[in-house]
């Protein structure tokens, strides 16, 4: 077991951080919410679609980024937000380049540009910043501000500040 | 969706750089038959639909390891499941497009494999016809195998011995295909193993 007795409400515009040492669930528990994994008990309600963002990146090593978000957005029926997501993370300049000459930084952005393009509600960031550099970093916060003043929700596992304002916390571990 | 599904899924295919292996694979196997029974014509043409069939099973399986298990490691199958999309239908929609992928290419290089086996005109049609009444059945076993075996290390191997077994109705009926029915009871054991395929390789792809 890893953890029990957890409960919280996000309301529109919300964002959780959800912190504690490795190992102490904040992955599984986004799992959870992302609807990858069953609780052993309890439920999760509402929120509507999710916009995922775990470890692994999900990108083709052959295939042109943008050529890779665009499948991901036409998924989404968001193609028309694609543009801007993709500005937003600042990866316009990145479009034609595939994926296998990406750095670990680019690829997180381009898994939150998959997530911003994604015009799901509810984010669930798993360690966004892991990799980033100062200024993606601020894009990244401006972005999930951004998302929050639509009424927009963000749930981050994190290790330390990642920009969000005025987050509850949920302690794990 | 099952639409974008398919065309990512052959886009993938084709830009895999191990797209013409099974076909390749597929007439290297008729070009050796005739070297390992000797010359004799009329053996080698009573032989010829099961070695055609045998080398398609085979080709069929080679892709077998990238079929699934590059999308279970590298996120893929996660963000497709976040978005509520049901693995059924990622299943389904690869059994397409790796049907596709090695079927459609096999069929197009079934008169070279033909005439180094010996067949007539009239027996390749007939192979033909069983040979895509067969595979699709062929590609939904390999689908299902990949699931079984995404993440487990020599997963091929392992998926071969999973396969082998269950393509035996496929072979049996498409081998025998000249035989009154047996292209209905071919048809018949596709169906059914394409019809069931989806379900398997998603219950094999659900996490808990």
């Amino acid at each position: 077991m890893l953890f029990d007795g957890i409960g919280f409400t996000l309301a529109p515009g919300g964002a959780l951080q959800l912190e504690g040492p490795n190992g102490s669930g904040k992955s599984s528990l986004l799992r959870i919410l992302a609807g990858l994994l069953s609780p052993s008990d309890g439920a999760v309600s509402g929120g509507g679609e999710r916009g995922f963002l775990g470890h692994e990146t999900a990108l083709k090593a052959r295939i042109a980024l943008g050529d890779e978000l665009r499948h991901w957005a036409r998924l989404d029926g968001g193609e028309t937000r694609l543009a801007a997501a993709m500005a937003a993370m600042n990866l316009t300049g990145l479009a034609e380049v595939p994926c296998r000459h990406l750095s670990s930084g680019q690829r997180r952005r381009a898994g939150l540009a998959r997530v911003l393009a994604s015009g799901a509600p509810l984010w669930l960031l798993d360690e966004p910043t892991a990799g980033l550099d100062l200024a993606s970093s601020a894009m990244l916060a401006a972005a999930m501000a951004a998302h929050r003043a639509v009424g927009g929700m963000v749930v981050a596992a994190v290790h330390g500040d990642i920009g969000l304002a005025a987050p509850a916390v949920l302690k794990l571990g | 969706m099952f639409l974008i599904l398919v065309r990512r899924d052959l886009a993938l295919v084709m830009r895999s750089p191990a797209l013409w292996m099974p076909v390749v694979f597929f007439v290297l196997v008729a070009a050796l038959f005739p070297f390992a029974v000797g010359p004799d014509a009329r053996l080698l043409t009573r032989i010829a639909p099961g070695v055609v069939w045998v080398a398609a099973l085979l080709a069929a399986l080679l892709p077998v390891e990238t079929l699934i298990a590059p999308d279970v490691e590298d996120g893929t199958i996660d963000q497709l499941a976040s978005r509520g999309i049901a693995m059924e239908l990622v299943a389904a929609a690869r059994i397409v497009a790796h049907w596709l992928g090695f079927a459609l290419p096999l069929l197009a290089a079934l008169p070279i494999a033909a005439v180094l086996v010996g067949m007539d005109v009239a027996q390749g049609w007939r192979l033909a016809l069983a040979l895509l009444l067969g595979t699709p059945a062929l590609a939904a076993l390999a689908v299902v195998a990949a699931a079984l075996t995404a993440g487990l290390r020599g997963g091929g191997a392992l998926a071969g011995l999973i396969i082998l077994p269950l393509a035996l109705p496929v072979l049996i009926f498409g081998v025998g295909s000249d035989a009154p029915g047996a292209l209905r009871l071919l048809a018949a054991a596709s169906l059914v193993a394409v019809a069931i395929g989806p379900f398997a390789a998603a219950a094999a792809l659900r996490q808990d």
